[in-house]
């Protein structure tokens, strides 16, 4: 087989993985009624996801310490959004920080 | 398209404005995926279709990185896979806002870290629907846009770190999660999680780290079963003031 069958048959793969994973959820959820106890617990595990990102996201790359500039940059957005700044502005001053300390040499 | 009507007017104000401004910023991430890949080395076709297969943007940067360092390509599926296994918590907790038939099926496949934060964020059933779609047909959209340019026009974005856009990815799903954060339990759960995820990303593969802040579920129940009554009994006594 050509490396290009073999990458075509790798990306088919991933993607048929990958939406056998996303519709778990919402093909199981149907079949079973669930108490409204395990709903919350649901929405809390998505919440939990979603945070441990954030922090994945904002202090690490490839295993390792992402830098000063990016996590500066986020904090700033959070601490915007912790004082109800509006979304868009949150998102520009993290994206901007980031931007200006690189800009000034920081990485 | 009555129910794409009523997605639109749901939509007006704010929240389109807000998910607009994602739309451009992960399109512009597009933009540097594709032009990454095919510096690389790797066919054109490649970051396009799995662009539009996949739809998955960790997952992609990680399968190209592999193949592109020479590794093995079942190697790469199964990176992938792992740092999309969050789908599958996160299809339980947004499954209702998929609606039926083949409307469920494409849904499924918007389903990624944006539109299930877009969603969450919001209080009623409408706006959770609304924004989901709205949110997963744009990034859909944009986000392919910006691969086919990225692969054909090469290195126009190669650095989206100068435009600060790696701490944008964090701070949208940081501003989303926010409100369910000043919940106390909730909030003090995912401080567990994010620590049990930062200290397990030097040691375990891409993904893992994220799922064992699952580990701090438990935590946020046994804090709610304890914070339950007292938090009952002030209600109450604030009611009559009311």
């Amino acid at each position: 087989m050509s490396e290009q069958v073999i990458l075509l048959a790798a990306v088919v793969v991933l993607a048929a993985g990958t939406y056998a994973l996303r519709a778990c959820g919402p093909v199981l959820r149907e079949r079973v009624r669930l108490p409204q106890r395990a709903e919350e617990a649901m929405t809390l595990a998505a919440v939990l996801l979603l945070a441990a990102l954030v922090g994945t996201a904002a202090l690490t790359e490839a295993g390792g310490f992402a830098g000063w500039a990016r996590p500066a940059g986020v904090l700033v957005g959070g601490v915007l959004a912790w004082r109800k700044a509006p979304f868009v502005v949150v998102v520009l001053a993290a994206a901007g920080t980031a931007a200006l300390l690189r800009l000034a040499g920081v990485p | 398209m009555r129910s794409v009507r009523r997605t639109l007017r749901t939509l007006q104000g704010d929240l389109a404005r807000d998910i607009a401004l994602v739309l451009l910023a992960d399109g512009i991430v597009g933009v540097s995926f594709g032009a990454i890949t095919v510096s690389a080395g790797l066919p054109v076709w490649l970051p396009m279709l799995l662009s539009v297969l996949a739809f998955a943007g960790a997952s992609q940067f990680l399968f190209v990185g592999i193949i592109a360092a020479g590794g093995n390509p079942v190697a790469a599926v199964l990176a992938g896979l792992l740092v999309n296994a969050r789908h599958v918590p996160f299809g339980f907790a947004v499954g209702d806002v998929l609606g039926r038939g083949w409307r469920r099926w494409a849904g499924i496949h918007l389903m990624i870290d944006e539109t299930v934060a877009f969603a969450l964020a919001q209080r009623e059933a409408e706006r959770r629907r609304a924004a989901y779609w709205a949110c997963g047909v744009g990034l859909f959209v944009c986000w392919n846009l910006g691969v086919v340019l990225g692969a054909v026009a090469g290195t126009v974005v190669s650095d989206t770190a100068a435009l600060g856009l790696d701490a944008a990815f964090p701070a949208v799903l940081l501003a989303l999660v926010l409100p369910s954060l000043r919940d106390k339990t909730t909030g003090a759960a995912a401080l567990v999680g994010v620590a049990v995820a930062l200290v397990a990303t030097p040691v375990l593969p891409a993904g893992l780290p994220v799922l064992l802040a699952l580990l701090a579920l438990p935590i946020a129940f046994v804090l709610r079963g304890r914070l339950d009554e007292p938090a009952h009994v002030r209600e109450e006594a604030s009611c009559p003031s009311r």
